[in-house]
């Protein structure tokens, strides 16, 4: 310490380097990040990432197209039933066959509660890094509801690989309309709860007001989308703009932010999650009966082609861009990762921010790093 | 350099026939997965040829330039050559409001002549419209980076040069995203096997013989 020199001793020196994670709780997973600082202030951000890269699109292409549908739940895990569709639904293009209307609406029901649990789990441990403890408990207490409907529908509660190219597997159980529409009646108050220990709270205020702010035109520029678009005063959803599943049948709001700080992406997403139960209960009122898988070929060979489809997963736009050359294995898969790209905007809203706010900013552009790094 | 084969389009019903037999059909088991069937058609995707108001408005603002638009399964796309990248993208962004790049990524054909095929998904808010741009590039060459263009490149170009190995001039740091610095060869080119890796890399660093 002593052998610097007096302009580069810690109390003179302008710049620091630190290094965060990629061990760290508040990096959610295995995120790096080396802050350049002037004193508390961040001057410059970069993200280290790769720890948890399995090479999934490299996978792909040495799989079955039915066999790689478990695959891609293992990006972001905790909206695994969102990865799932864009996957289904992609390849259905692909072999040009379209699921049964009751597919589609219990594809949506599962969809729309599985953004619920991911926001769940997203705000609670983004309160739980800005120290608040309390929401933790009960956003998981929450979260469990729906994992019971996942696991009686399924068997599995995390990654579930809920749906099957060209349909569903498995019939809905019996009772699953009641528990769903009990979980619609449970669901809601519970918002309030969530609202009523953080919308008002004058610490909640300080640390996220202000914080992190990504104006629209910049977020547009740097490929964000999803909830943290939205912030930024976009009113753009893909269920909106490009209707998949049920959703052109469904009616709901797209809520938007004014400011595009780390405040009114926790608004969105606390809107998103009323919007996704106002969609569930007219989703399971219309529920049609009817077949549950479309004809598919038990071995599928696409024709030679490509198609690119994105869904609007919890955290933004995610994309399935697949090749096909006619045979049992896709040539290409990319997926188009909303985290990944997200994250991209980490430097441009942290700079000028003290260290205690990137935290916050990473917690509210809410990744996933199994998708960050895939 | 176009492929002129008659656009084929799919049918449904009759795809799902030709596998079905019982000659065709492939055993899973015994095949390693080291490599592709080979049925593979590794020259790529061909669609039909398409034209509307956005081909008409480049082909006339970019004369010299041979810009190919074709179109499958409703999905519109230009096929331009490498050097009219920049440009091309710029003029989308400004005058025909394709202000989102929804992705970047290549695909490796390495029968084709150019090998590498670098691909670019735009979406217009205001058309609701998408776009797909692919720019075939070879072995060793390297393609203008569009980050000027759209700030949001900047990763998913890292990206690609990481997994196959494309250099995107004049990007802003372009070194590898992913996989270690250090890492010996693109995982994503069709020449690397899936069970292979840099294990000079990982004894040095994970101090073990073999990931495997």
């Amino acid at each position: 310490m002593a052998t610097t020199t007096p302009q580069a001793t810690f109390l003179d020196a302008n710049e620091i380097v630190i290094n965060m994670g990629p061990q760290h709780p508040s990096t959610h997973g295995v995120l790096r990040v080396i802050l350049r600082l002037d004193g508390e202030k961040v001057l410059g951000t970069e993200c280290v990432i790769g720890y948890l890269h399995r090479g999934v699109e490299k996978i792909a292409e040495n799989r079955t197209y039915v066999q790689f549908a478990p695959y891609v739940d293992r990006m972001d895990y905790v909206a695994a039933v969102s990865n799932g569709l864009g996957y289904c639904e992609a390849i259905e293009k692909l072999l040009n066959v379209e699921a049964p209307p009751r597919a589609r609406y219990v594809r949506t029901i599962l969809t729309e509660l599985n953004r619920i649990s991911s926001h769940l789990l997203w705000l609670g441990t983004h309160a739980l890094d800005l120290g608040a403890i309390t929401p933790l408990f009960y956003t998981f207490r929450e979260r469990e509801e729906i994992l019971k409907i996942f696991e009686n529908y399924c068997g599995a509660r995390l990654t579930t690989h809920a749906f099957r190219i060209g349909g569903l597997q498995y019939e809905t159980y019996d009772g699953f309309e009641e528990q769903v529409k009990a979980f619609c009646n449970y669901f809601p108050p519970k918002v309030d709860e969530y609202e009523a220990l953080l919308t008002g709270n004058r610490i909640w205020l300080q640390r996220t007001k202000g914080v992190g702010i990504l104006k629209a035109d910049e977020a547009i520029d740097m490929s964000v989308t999803g909830p943290v678009l939205r912030a930024s005063g976009v009113k753009w959803d893909l269920r909106k703009a490009k209707p998949y599943a049920a959703y052109a049948e469904l009616d709901f709001e797209i809520p938007t932010g004014p400011n595009g700080d780390t405040f009114d992406r926790y608004m969105v997403r606390m809107e998103e999650m009323r919007q996704s139960i106002r969609i569930v209960r007219q989703a399971v009122d219309k529920i049609p009966e009817g077949p549950i898988m479309a004809k598919v070929p038990k071995i599928m060979k696409p024709p030679v082609g490509e198609i690119y489809h994105s869904i609007e997963a919890p955290k933004g736009e995610l994309g399935y861009y697949v090749v096909s050359d006619g045979s049992t294995q896709p040539y290409r898969v990319r997926v188009r990762p909303p985290c990944f790209i997200n994250l991209q905007a980490l430097d441009r809203m942290c700079r000028g921010h003290l260290v205690a706010d990137v935290v916050a900013i990473i917690g509210t552009i809410d990744i996933v790093l199994g998708e960050v790094d895939r | 350099m176009p492929e002129e084969k008659p656009p084929e389009p799919p049918k449904p019903g009759e795809s799902p026939a030709a596998p079905a037999a019982p000659g065709a059909k492939p055993a899973p088991e015994a095949k390693p997965h080291l490599e592709k069937p080979a049925v593979a058609a590794p020259t790529g995707p061909v669609g039909a040829p398409w034209s509307g108001e956005i081909v008409e408005t480049l082909k006339s603002t970019f004369p010299d330039i041979a810009i190919q638009p074709f179109a499958y399964l409703t999905q519109n796309y230009l096929l331009l050559p490498r050097e009219s990248i920049v440009p091309v993208a710029m003029f989308l962004k400004t005058e025909l409001h394709f202000t989102l790049l929804a992705d970047l990524t290549a695909a490796d054909y390495p029968k084709k002549e150019k090998r590498f095929e670098v691909i670019y998904q735009l979406y217009s808010f205001s058309r609701n419209e998408r776009l797909r741009l692919k720019v075939p590039v070879g072995e060793q060459e390297s393609i203008e980076s569009v980050v000027p263009v759209w700030s949001g490149a900047d990763w998913m170009e890292r990206e690609v040069f990481d997994m196959f190995g494309i250099r995107f001039e004049h990007h802003p740091n372009l070194k590898r995203i992913l996989l270690p610095d250090e890492w010996e060869g693109h995982p994503l080119r069709k020449d690397y096997s899936i069970l292979q890796q840099d294990e000079r890399w990982v004894r040095e660093n994970l101090h073990i013989e073999s990931g495997q």
